[in-house]
């Protein structure tokens, strides 16, 4: 509103002209809100039908058994190994690929000479455009071989474990990582750094005493969106974890997360049985979980302003 | 093998094609049901005839991944047979097109299952169901389980419910077992419990689980000791990688499909909402004719549905 008032003093006539691209963006813009609201509402009253209608009772989906097939017996529809399972490969991806990121935006942003800028940046870019399918498939064809065999003896007895969906997963958040890390870096006034390095420090002071500090709250960022997308991520995890309905004890133990469950078995149940409800609750789950983050998102960037 | 037979059926339908086309020629109605029948068995050399009734128009098939290579070929072969006809075949799983053809989304649902098995009373009647075929499962193990050539359902129990964890104590060697699971709700995770664990549940907290024939495929034939069961046409597209375990004895062929001497099978089913009209009705009739039954379906490796 006001860049058009302000072209419209300097032009006549430039701001009934501008009108129609206004219209046209603010209804862009509606329609975004008005799909994310229509999902959000889609996806709660799906997730909460297992409650509503089948009468389970909200406590149950903490509960660690699931035993969602009606043919069984007594049904049970706990969701706390795909829960656990889901922060769990998460926050190890997280922790993997944490230290690696940082290195990366750190190499980036204030070591590297020009030419290795513009080769990195790219490749960041490329990585992110590696179909998940891609992550997944080298992970079962080498990944989980090689844990399974030369490795075996850490204690995994197939390759297919927690450490592999967190190792596949870190690969995936490297590049979300980074270059969210990099903006961060790049943001830290000049002054700053002049400043430091006019008192005499070295460059690795300058880093981490100045650097680390003032770009902290874009660092949380960049690895909460690296958290977040590892969360989402369902595809190439399935692939290696191993997809078993237990709450693991240690890296090297098969595991299950929500989204992997539901990819299992959505195409098998059919809409309105308890067992699919069941997979929609999964699904209000991951979007609890990803709002949570989004929450965690706003409220560090609201950090970040004062440099 | 295939290959052959593959050659045979499309030589058939090319023939089923050619009068089908003539025929259209001849003023073919295009009345709502109005088929214009091809009578295309006149052209049989072999004894199988093609009974494409053609019918234009536009149905799509969606559901049991298990039986779409089936769909697949039969609809190919249909729409050669019948220009002006577009069979659209989708996967999805058994779930799905039981939801879907229930919904009106697809015209045919596929499934591994009955619908009265997955949906509520009120809906699965609304469903009419069409059995196609009888599709076969195997259980198969790791190349380096020797000795094992069959289990017995008692045997293939214990394994699958934890009670039985090493290959030592069935005959085979001092291996553990690694059990990999399909999918609970899936027909073959379905069929498997019904038919060889008498209903009673896999032992999830143990195995692994991988959805689809592909990824146990893969999974089978890299990790020792392991065991799984996919369809027919999958481990006869994987023999040199894993190895094939009879039931009872009896090992996993057409043949012992047919004679029903082998157990680990199911119906595949073609659901229409309602009684099926035009298209849809056409080619669920195809899909019992001679050519699909006695011709695609062995080539297959799927076994007639009578």
């Amino acid at each position: 509103m006001t860049t058009t008032s302000i072209f419209a003093d300097k032009e006549p006539g430039l701001r009934a002209r501008l009108e129609p691209a206004r219209r046209i963006t603010f209804a862009a813009a509606a329609l975004v809100i008005f799909l994310v609201g229509l999902l959000l509402a889609f996806i709660t009253w799906n997730g909460i039908q297992l409650f509503t209608v089948t009468g389970v009772p909200l406590p149950q989906i903490l509960s660690p058994t699931w035993q969602p097939d009606p043919g069984s017996g007594a049904t049970s529809f706990g969701l706390l190994p795909f829960i656990l399972g889901t922060l769990g490969v998460m926050f190890v991806a997280a922790i993997m690929a944490t230290p690696l990121s940082v290195g990366l935006a750190l190499f980036m942003a204030e070591v590297a000479p020009g030419w290795a800028r513009r080769v990195t940046r790219p490749a960041m870019e490329v990585f992110v455009g590696i179909p998940s399918v891609v992550y997944g498939w080298l992970g079962i064809t080498t990944l989980v071989p090689f844990l399974g065999g030369p490795l075996k003896g850490l204690g995994f007895t197939l390759g297919q474990s927690w450490f592999a969906g967190s190792l596949v997963l870190s690969l995936m958040i490297l590049p979300t990582i980074t270059s969210v890390a990099y903006d961060a870096f790049l943001t830290v006034p000049l002054e700053m750094r002049s400043a430091s390095l006019a008192l005499g420090t070295t460059r690795w002071q300058t880093i981490r005493h100045v650097l680390l500090p003032a770009a902290g709250a874009g660092l949380a960022t960049a690895v909460v969106l690296g958290m977040m997308r590892a969360a989402g991520e369902a595809l190439a995890v399935q692939m290696v974890i191993g997809n078993r309905i237990t709450i693991p004890t240690s890296l090297t133990q098969p595991m299950i997360t929500l989204t992997s469950e539901i990819t299992l078995d959505m195409g098998n149940t059919v809409a309105g049985e308890p067992w699919n409800q069941a997979l929609w609750t999964m699904g209000l789950v991951l979007l609890v979980v990803s709002f949570t983050f989004v929450l965690i998102v706003r409220r560090l960037a609201r950090q970040t302003v004062p440099a | 093998m295939i290959i052959v037979s593959t050659k045979r059926v499309g030589a058939l339908a090319l023939a089923a094609a050619l009068f089908a086309g003539a025929c259209g020629g001849s003023g073919a109605t295009t009345a709502p049901s109005g088929a214009s029948s091809t009578g295309a068995s006149a052209g049989a050399s072999t004894s199988a005839g093609a009974g494409a009734t053609c019918v234009t128009g536009s149905i799509t098939a969606s559901g049991s991944t298990a039986l779409q290579p089936l769909v697949d070929a039969a609809a190919k072969q249909y729409q050669t047979a019948c220009a002006g006809s577009t069979v659209s075949v989708q996967g999805g799983g058994s779930g799905t097109g039981l939801t879907q053809v229930l919904q009106g989304a697809v015209q045919i649902g596929n499934s591994d299952v009955t619908s009265d098995s997955k949906l509520k009373p009120e809906e699965a009647s609304q469903l009419v169901d069409h059995v196609v075929a009888r599709q076969g499962w195997v259980m198969v193990v790791n190349t380096g389980v020797t000795g094992v050539t069959s289990l017995t359902t008692q045997q293939a129990t214990d394994i699958w419910t934890g009670k039985t964890t090493n290959w030592k104590d069935v005959g085979g060697p001092d291996l553990p077992i690694v059990l990999i699971l399909r999918p609970a709700s899936s027909g073959t995770g379905a069929t498997f419990k019904k038919i060889v664990l008498g209903g009673q549940n896999e032992a999830a907290g143990t195995a692994l689980t991988e959805d689809s024939n592909g990824a146990v495929t893969t999974a089978i034939g890299t990790t020792a000791g392991s065991t799984s069961v996919i369809g027919f046409a999958y481990y006869q597209a994987n023999k040199a990688k894993v190895t094939a375990l009879g039931l009872d004895g009896i090992q996993g062929s057409v043949d012992n499909l047919k004679n029903g001497s082998y157990k680990l099978q199911a119906f595949g089913h073609m659901y229409s909402k309602g009684a099926p009209d035009g298209l849809a009705k056409a080619f669920l009739d195809y899909m019992l004719s001679d050519s699909i039954q006695n011709t695609l379906i062995p080539s297959l490796f799927y076994a007639p549905a009578q």
